[in-house]
């Protein structure tokens, strides 16, 4: 059965579909944006380096949320001898004050939609 | 042996990509060179199979009847497994591409005491077939949100319900589990049953073990090696957008993924997971049983010349008669 036209139809579809990032990317115009983040607005150091802070900060927050909800340990002695209250809202929030521009900036480009705000408050929104 | 070829052959992959940009530094290499020279094996290497398949006769129209054909109009027809309609071949194809419908019917046969030969319903390669299918489609359509900017709404909503169930930080994803699981299923049903493990080849063992360690790299990257992804998303928007830069702060974790994943494209065309493509091209399933209302006539047909009973008489018929032979026509 001659069916060749059929064939190449689907074969275009599929092309058409498999590449669909780069038609998209074309046409938002998007392609090779980078997000970037407002410096914290007090403060040199993080608790951790950022290189670490940037891949694996949810686990230092889960790490944190162990300790003060389930042992109670507050407080953190950071290698440069200063002590850090284990909270996000409290302690890293207080440098990066602006969620919009710094946690949304990264998780908004990558889709990542996290649960930490069903509970803490976002600084300076007073929505109830 | 076949297990263990495939076996060596991965490892020797992972270590590749893991010397090449872990010692040898060769990011560019691994993170944009290879990927682009797999993108294009791909693409031309699909587009060549399935030319070469269009290119081939299909002289006659072979569909499996598993149903009552289109008959008298008393006679109730199947038209999903007899379909005489192009609608009920739509129909047909889309159980057999989305659900596996023929697999479904897979029985397998067993010598009892006695001995009596015992037949029964074998559903596990449905199932785990049906299972890693669906999730590698889903986990493909999830890895949109790394190359399109914004991302589009419904590829959050796939993810979102991929997460359901909000376990653990980055939440646990169902498709990664169940493809994993699946796969692992798969590759052991080879091992375990003698009579599998005896026809299973290089190629089916290959396969498997290339889209294990695929799935392996990325479930380990996410959830426990973890590296900065935003960096990635720059990487591969840029190769899209054909401005390709490799950022620094991108973990030797997701070299080996990326690399694991241009092996996949590239050996994509050259192997049995063209199936892809191929099941839309089963001759025996995609077309309508309409052969006793329609007559079709193979257009490979070679232009034979023939020489009627007609002609013939009209070239002898003083002979024959002459002869005294009968003819047709004075």
């Amino acid at each position: 059965m001659r069916d060749n036209g059929k064939i190449y139809l689907g074969l275009t579809i599929f092309l058409i579909l498999i590449t669909f990032p780069i038609w998209y990317n074309l046409a938002t115009g998007k392609a090779g944006y980078a997000p970037e983040l407002e410096k914290a607005v007090k403060g040199e150091d993080c608790v951790r380096d950022s290189a670490y802070m940037s891949a694996n900060h949810m686990d230092l927050l889960n790490e944190w949320r162990d300790q003060v909800v389930r042992d109670g340990e507050r407080f953190e002695l950071l290698s440069n001898g200063t002590t850090v209250e284990r909270s996000l809202s409290n302690t890293c929030l207080d440098c990066h004050a602006n969620k919009d521009k710094f946690c949304d900036r990264c998780h908004g480009f990558l889709g990542v939609d996290p649960y930490c705000w069903d509970c803490h408050v976002i600084p300076g929104d007073h929505t109830p | 042996m076949t297990i263990l070829i495939s076996f060596v052959t991965i490892v020797m992959l992972i270590l590749l990509v893991m010397a090449g940009v872990g010692v040898g530094g060769w990011r560019v290499l691994f993170g944009t060179v290879i990927p682009y020279a797999a993108i294009a094996t791909f693409l031309l290497g699909f587009i060549y199979r399935v030319t070469l398949w269009a290119r081939s006769p299909v002289p006659f129209r072979i569909p499996t009847t598993c149903g009552q054909q289109k008959s008298l109009d008393w006679i109730k027809p199947s038209r999903l497994d007899n379909p005489h309609t192009g609608l009920g071949v739509v129909g047909r194809m889309a159980l057999e591409v989305l659900f596996f419908r023929s697999l479904f019917r897979n029985t397998r046969s067993e010598v009892r005491e006695g001995p009596r030969l015992v037949y029964s319903a074998d559903k596990w390669l449905w199932a785990a077939g049906l299972a890693f299918h669906w999730s590698f489609l889903i986990i493909f359509l999830r890895h949109f949100k790394y190359f399109a900017e914004p991302i589009p709404a419904w590829l959050l909503t796939i993810e979102h319900l991929d997460g359901f169930f909000q376990v653990g930080l980055p939440v646990v994803l169902a498709t990664d589990l169940i493809i994993v699981a699946a796969l692992t299923f798969l590759f052991l049903r080879r091992v375990v049953d003698p009579r599998l493990r005896y026809i299973s080849l290089v190629a089916d063992h290959f396969a498997l073990f290339l889209l294990l360690g695929v799935a392996l790299s990325g479930v380990y990257m996410r959830y426990f090696a973890k590296t900065d992804i935003t960096r990635v998303k720059e990487l591969a928007t840029g190769l899209l957008s054909f401005q390709p830069v490799v950022p620094d702060g991108i973990g030797l974790v997701f070299f080996v993924h990326l690399f694991l994943v241009s092996v996949l494209l590239a050996y994509f065309p050259f192997s049995k997971l063209m199936h892809m493509a191929g099941i839309f091209l089963s001759p025996c399933r995609n077309m309508a049983n309409n052969n006793r209302a329609r007559r079709h006539i193979n257009p490979w047909n070679y232009p034979v010349k023939v020489h009627t009973y007609e002609e013939y008489e009209d070239e002898f018929r003083d002979v024959m008669k002459a002869a005294e032979l009968p003819v047709e026509k004075d």
